[in-house]
């Protein structure tokens, strides 16, 4: 496997990441971000990242706040492109193919690479609605009865189907926060994207719908490739394989999440795991 | 310099008023009690003092104003109560003293005798005095001075009485702070209360009218009658006309103008607020909004000669170069101008609700890949449609209740039609008309002027309440 080097022009952080490679887990690259600046107007978001998302496997990104996690993550999909003064320079490839590229429909690429947010997100339209939508705008299936069963699948792939299948018209909005997020995962699954990029999904959620959602992410696994920002530490060890620390827009150490957590090779890594600062 | 000392005069005259007084007396009070609480609030409040018992209960300022406005508010009861009730006393005192006199009068013959002695006595105006009357006023006169002392003793004396008393009752354990509170409160509950028993004071007043009107007129005449002619002679007895008045074609005509000025400005002010608040960089924007604005600050007078002068002539220049006849006051013409003038309140009230759709919301159909029209037309409109639906309803009330566009540029015919280039009157026009002329007030078509509007009224209002309604309905569901 692959790895870039991290920080390639700062030896000292380059000494200290040291890509320890476990050939069982090796698998393909998804996406991968090489030399990625980001600036908000004058502002400089990201450094210079390189980072690979590996197929079919939960990558998680944590650091403190305002480290630029959340925009790398936005960068996968594009979604930055809605924000003016938000600019993006380096290559972002996905399955070899350059996202940024003029030629490349920034619509059949979000369709590709689904998005779940931070805060449950549902239209105000019905639960059968919401999860119709991607598939409807996207033209992806052609008759009533295909989309009830792209509808069901996909709400039962997001582990929601048992409990609203019999009330599919009511509100979306009228669900509880944790169906609502389950909701929104249903409805990016809908879409058949190949990677879901998660704003961290759960921290609007309480423990008992947060350990649902976890659960979900590990069974998506299998079929997706998931990139996750989280602020919680336990939640990064529990649901994902691999694990990139940020820290003041660069990343800091990269690799599998069990060697992060328990032999960190930066010690800004260590800090921050410990609970020294963040 | 001739103002200036007209100023100055008016400002001394105000000071020696019972008002003015009672105002001096109450900074008196406010800084003799701000002394007095200082004095104890230094004393026993310099270092730690919590949980003493000697704590002081409120800082000096809350004392100070308590005494003050003790000082003011009875002492302004007072004289607003005095003002109020003094004519009547005088009335009543001047009756009983000539009732031996008025007793022989006819009941006009007496109102008059007692307006003279009051004009005589206030203005000098030497009505028709007879000696009577003179001596009237002469009593008149010494009532009214008598009443004059009643009122600057009884503010000043009020004032200070009660004014004492608070002072005397301030020490450190008097709960000033939550006097004044309860006073301000007070204050606040009144002025709510005035402004709502004004809005029912006009609508009874309406009500009333209305009801008189409907003695001479059958209400489901007037409701559902289909001819409105309101010329009813001018004179008892002279030979003309007996009125119709049927408000079905005022209806109409109101109904067909604002059909067409919705049609303007329903699509007109909901796409720019759409292109506003989605698509406009925020440069064009903070450039294009406030010009759309100054739509709605131009006087709706200027909009009125603009259907007249330009708008009209247009219309029917185009209609007759294609072979139609159109009305010189044509429904379209007032209507569209009408539109224009709607346009800022329908777009700046969908430019405000869109706005709150929340950003999660389309970040949710951008990131499944929505574009931007698909994300607006199923995600943020729907989403803001309550909104939009109570905009549209404010805008139609608007037009309803405008007047002086149609006043200006629709016809005062009553024509009961549908034909957009014919000419038709307005609830509003019909109004206007009514009220200005020379009619006695009792008369038929005068009062027609308050079932109008009392009409109108009912209209707006339920079209108020509806928008409420919707908006409140369907707030809960985002979010």
């Amino acid at each position: 496997m692959e790895i870039q080097p991290i920080m390639s022009e700062d030896t000292e952080k380059q000494q200290a990441v040291s890509p320890l490679q476990h050939e069982e887990n090796q698998s393909s690259v998804k996406m991968s971000g090489k030399n990625v600046n980001v600036f908000y107007g004058e502002k400089q978001a990201l450094f210079d990242i390189n980072l690979d998302i590996t197929a079919n496997s939960v990558t998680s990104l944590i650091g403190p706040s305002g480290c630029g996690k959340s925009t790398f993550l936005r960068c996968l999909n594009r979604m930055n492109d809605v924000i003016d003064i938000c600019k993006v320079e380096g290559d972002i490839h996905l399955d070899g193919e350059d996202i940024y590229d003029d030629h490349l429909d920034v619509v059949e690429l979000r369709a590709r690479v689904g998005m779940v947010f931070q805060k449950p997100n549902p239209f105000p339209k019905s639960i059968y609605d919401n999860v119709a939508y991607g598939p409807r705008i996207h033209g992806l299936v052609q008759t009533e009865p295909d989309l009830d069963n792209l509808v069901e699948s996909s709400l039962q792939k997001a582990g929601l189907w048992d409990e609203v299948k019999n009330r599919l018209q009511d509100a979306g909005t009228g669900l509880s926060g944790g169906q609502q997020q389950r909701l929104c995962i249903a409805r990016a699954i809908a879409t058949k994207p190949d990677v879901i990029l998660m704003d961290e999904p759960c921290s609007a959620l309480d423990p008992i719908a947060t350990a649902t959602i976890e659960e979900l992410i590990d069974e998506l696994r299998a079929n997706y490739t998931i990139v996750i920002v989280t602020h919680s530490m336990q939640q990064a060890a529990r649901v994902s394989q691999r694990t990139a620390f940020f820290h003041l827009g660069k990343v800091i150490e990269e690799g599998q999440t069990t060697q992060i957590f328990t032999n960190p090779q930066n010690e800004k890594t260590q800090d921050y795991i410990t609970g020294r600062f963040g | 310099m001739h103002v200036l000392l007209d100023i100055i005069q008016g400002l001394i005259g105000l000071l020696l008023s019972p008002l003015g007084i009672v105002g001096l007396l109450a900074i008196l009070g406010y800084y003799l009690t701000l002394k007095k609480a200082r004095s104890f609030y230094k004393s026993n409040h310099s270092g730690d003092t919590k949980g003493n018992e000697n704590n002081v209960h409120s800082l000096p300022f809350y004392s100070a104003t308590y005494v003050a406005l003790q000082v003011l508010v009875p002492a302004i009861v007072f004289l607003i109560a005095y003002n109020i009730a003094a004519p009547f006393i005088y009335h009543s005192l001047l009756s009983t003293a000539y009732e031996s006199h008025l007793s022989s009068l006819s009941q006009f013959q007496a109102k008059n005798f007692i307006d003279s002695a009051f004009a005589l006595t206030k203005d000098n105006i030497p009505a028709q005095s007879s000696k009577l009357i003179t001596e009237a006023s002469v009593y008149l006169g010494s009532l009214m001075e008598t009443g004059h002392y009643i009122k600057w003793g009884g503010a000043i004396l009020l004032a200070s009485i009660v004014g004492a008393l608070a002072y005397n009752r301030v020490s450190p354990a008097l709960r000033a702070r939550n006097r004044v509170e309860r006073i301000v409160k007070a204050g606040l509950i009144i002025c709510s209360i005035i402004a709502v028993l004004t809005t029912i004071g006009i609508v009874l007043s309406l009500l009333f009218e209305s009801l008189r009107f409907f003695q001479k007129v059958p209400i489901n005449e007037f409701l559902f009658g289909m001819h409105w002619s309101p010329q009813t002679s001018i004179r008892p007895g002279q030979v003309s006309a007996q009125g119709a008045f049927g408000a079905i074609p005022l209806l109409a005509g109101t109904l067909l103008i604002t059909f067409i000025a919705m049609l303007v400005a329903g699509p007109v002010g909901l796409m720019s607020a759409i292109f506003l608040s989605e698509y406009a960089s925020p440069k064009f924007r903070s450039f294009a909004k406030p010009v759309l604005e100054v739509l709605a600050g131009i006087p709706t007078v200027v909009y009125g000669f603009f259907a007249v002068l330009t708008i009209a002539p247009l219309i029917r220049g185009w209609g007759e170069s294609i072979g139609l006849t159109v009305a010189s006051e044509s429904a379209l013409a007032a209507g569209l101008v009408m539109g224009i003038m709607i346009i800022p309140l329908v777009s700046s009230l969908s430019d405000d609700v869109i706005n709150a759709v929340p950003q999660s919301m389309r970040d949710g159909s951008y990131g499944l890949g929505a574009t931007k029209s698909e994300t607006i037309r199923q995600v943020v409109l729907p989403a803001a449609l309550p909104g939009i639906v109570s905009a549209m309803l404010l805008a139609v009330s608007r037009a309803i209740g405008e007047t002086m566009i149609v006043v200006m540029a629709a016809g005062l015919a009553a024509n009961l039609t549908i034909n957009p280039l014919e000419a038709v009157t307005t609830v509003t026009v019909q109004i206007v008309t009514l009220l200005v002329g020379d009619q006695e007030f009792d008369s038929a078509k005068t009062l027609a002027a308050f079932a109008l509007g009392l009409l109108l009224f009912v209209i707006t209002l339920i079209l108020n309440i509806i928008a409420l309604r919707v908006v409140q309905k369907y707030r809960e569901e985002y979010e």
